[in-house]
This record gives C-alpha cells, sequence and structure tokens, in this order.
C-alpha cells in the first residue's frame, strides 16, 4: 500500500467517528424518556454501542497524530466547524417516529459502510470495523421492524413515519457522496467507494419504506455540508451539552 | 382501547446446554418485538445465548388458593424420594 499522509488519514478517522458520535448524544437525550422501558433501554444501548466504536475510532486518531492528545480531546473539543458528522444525525427526537427513521436512515449506512471496512487496508480500521458489524447489524434489524411497525401500524403511526421520512429524507444523499478526504481513502483501499453504494442504499432503503407502506419523497432537494463542517442549527445546542463540562472543568475526568 | 402492550414472560439460557430459566416479563407489541427487548433488556450483559418469550396470558399457572390441596400432601411421603437405598461407597455424584 501506498504510504498515507498521516492528517488525510487522521481526517479520515474523524468523519467515520463524528457521525456515530452525535447520533450517539441523540439517542442519549433519550435516556430516561422513551416512549416505553424496555425502547428507552433499547435506544440506550445503541447510543452506547455507537460511542463504543467511536471511543475505538479516536483512539487510533489520537495515536495517529501524536500531540499526546487523549480520545476525550478529539471529541470534546473542537469547533463546532471541525465536526464533520452527516446532517441527518443532528436532527431533533422530534417524536418517536423521527427517531426511527433517522435512526434507520443511518443504519442502513452504516451497515454497507462497516461491510466494506471489514476489508480496509488500513488494520486498524478494519479492525475495529470487525467488532463493530454485528452491533450495527443489530441495530439496523431493531430500525427496520419499527420501521414495518408504524409503517403498517395505525393511521397514526404511519402519519408520522410519513411526515419524518418526508423531513428527513433530504439528509440521506449526504451519507453517500464523498467528501475529497473520502475519495482519496477510496482511492487507496482504505474505504468504500461511496457513489458506487448510493444505488443499493436507495434500493434497500426505497423497498423498506414501500413494504412499509411509506411514499419515498419524490422532488427533494437533498442537503449537503455536515461532512465538510457547515451544520444546521441544531448543532450548536448538542455540543453545547456534549461539551459543558470539559469546558466548564477542563481536563476533568470520570 | 387498551394502549398498554401485552406482557411477556422472558426465558433466557445462560449457556448450551443448560435448560431456559424464567428471567422476568417485559412489555412489547407483538413476538419480534419481545424477543428484541428481551434482548436488550436481560441480555446487555452476556447472560445468554437464547432467548424464549411467551406472552403472558397463554401461561396457565396453578391457583394459589389450591395450593393446600395440590401441594401438601406430598408433604408426608419422604418415601417418595430414593433415599432409602445404600449406595456403594464407589458409587458417586448420586
Amino acid at each position: 500500500m501506498k504510504e498515507i499522509n498521516k492528517e488525510l488519514l487522521f481526517d479520515y478517522i474523524i468523519q467515520l467517528g463524528d457521525s456515530s458520535m452525535i447520533l450517539g448524544q441523540r439517542l442519549g437525550e433519550l435516556c430516561g424518556h422513551g416512549p416505553e422501558l424496555e425502547t428507552d433501554i433499547a435506544l440506550t444501548n445503541i447510543s452506547l454501542d455507537l460511542f463504543g466504536q467511536v471511543r475505538n475510532y479516536f483512539q487510533y486518531a489520537a495515536e495517529i497524530q501524536g500531540e499526546g492528545k487523549t480520545e476525550d480531546d478529539i471529541a470534546m473539543l473542537r469547533y463546532e466547524h471541525e465536526y464533520r458528522s452527516a446532517l441527518l444525525v443532528e436532527q431533533p427526537n422530534k417524536d418517536f417516529a423521527y427517531v426511527i427513521a433517522r435512526q434507520n436512515f443511518y443504519d442502513h449506512y452504516h451497515y454497507m459502510l462497516l461491510e466494506f471496512l471489514v476489508n480496509s487496508k488500513d488494520e486498524q480500521i478494519a479492525a475495529i470495523a470487525r467488532k463493530s458489524i454485528k452491533e450495527v447489524e443489530y441495530h439496523l434489524d431493531f430500525s427496520i421492524t419499527w420501521m414495518k411497525r408504524l409503517g403498517g401500524g395505525t393511521e397514526e403511526s404511519n402519519c408520522r413515519l410519513q411526515d419524518a421520512v418526508d423531513n428527513l429524507y433530504r439528509y440521506t444523499k449526504e451519507l453517500t457522496t464523498p467528501t475529497e478526504t473520502e475519495k482519496q481513502m477510496a482511492e487507496l483501499g482504505v474505504g468504500p467507494d461511496l457513489t458506487s453504494l448510493q444505488a443499493s442504499y436507495y434500493n434497500s432503503l426505497n423497498a423498506l419504506l414501500t413494504e412499509a407502506e411509506i411514499n419515498v419523497p419524490k422532488e427533494i432537494v437533498f442537503q449537503f455540508g455536515g461532512k465538510e463542517g457547515r451544520h444546521t442549527e441544531y448543532m450548536g445546542y448538542i455540543l453545547s451539552d456534549f461539551q459543558y463540562m470539559q469546558r466548564a472543568y477542563p481536563n476533568m475526568k470520570w | 382501547m387498551n394502549k398498554e402492550w401485552p406482557i411477556w414472560e422472558v426465558f433466557i439460557r445462560s449457556k448450551n446446554g443448560l435448560d431456559h430459566r424464567h428471567a422476568g416479563s417485559l412489555h412489547a407489541a407483538d413476538a419480534e418485538m419481545a424477543i428484541q427487548n428481551a434482548r436488550d433488556v436481560y441480555t446487555r450483559r452476556q447472560e445468554g445465548v437464547s432467548i424464549w418469550v411467551v406472552e403472558s396470558k397463554d401461561i396457565t399457572a396453578s391457583n394459589p388458593e389450591k395450593s393446600g390441596e395440590l401441594f401438601e400432601p406430598a408433604k408426608d411421603k419422604v418415601y417418595r424420594h430414593p433415599t432409602f437405598y445404600n449406595l456403594p461407597d464407589e458409587l458417586k455424584h448420586m
């Protein structure tokens, strides 16, 4: 393999971690507020899975960076424009249908991403992916069954899921649209060629929507920018919660 | 309309070769959700390798008020335990 530019690899790992981390934070907001005790635990389990994966990525990123920083520095102490998470995952927990649709849109992508990353040319990324893929396979199962249940449930649940899908669908294309870093990583065999995943992403997602009796949105103006640090207005609020401890009590440890 | 999800009983097998044991109960709208909920609630600390769920209403239970007639007659029938045999010393694990 060609020698990989460290800064580029660092940037890529940050991108891999950030979307899962912000989604994990959104799910964490539901702790104690889930619609049922069992669902509350399920969603926080998923959140913890994601944070566990992100820790692995950021430990590796800190090692590559070689500035003596820790995973916590990388996670907690960046400015908003330095977070590279997709716009989808910062969307709020408007209701349970939004939580499930957001999760499912991400899970479809996340699973396909890991399917590639288990064979990444970067050994460490491959190892993290092998550890993560079973967790994400379950996340996908979980969100698929809920999509079908809400879509095929009552008129109310179908309406709410349709509303969530109509509003969140515009953020899906960003997931499979590569940034400059992702393009270069694809050339090196470290990451997947995201453009080539796009067709199968929408095939499986749209097939699920149809099965769940949800209309696939048409004439969508897709939104991009999160992966390049241009976030929606929600991101600042997420970060002020997320970073509060480290900003108020620098170097505080759990 | 009853908006509560029905209650399910959860049985977990902790490892292969052992029996499923009752772990507790939970709410779920259908069997598939009951399995997922059981996985999330009862096996998050590696408690199991297999899960059974059954809706609580499908379990027929003995009536506690009848425990006298059902169980007490067995109390004074110690001869139903095989404890009156002289076992040879060589015989172990009995």
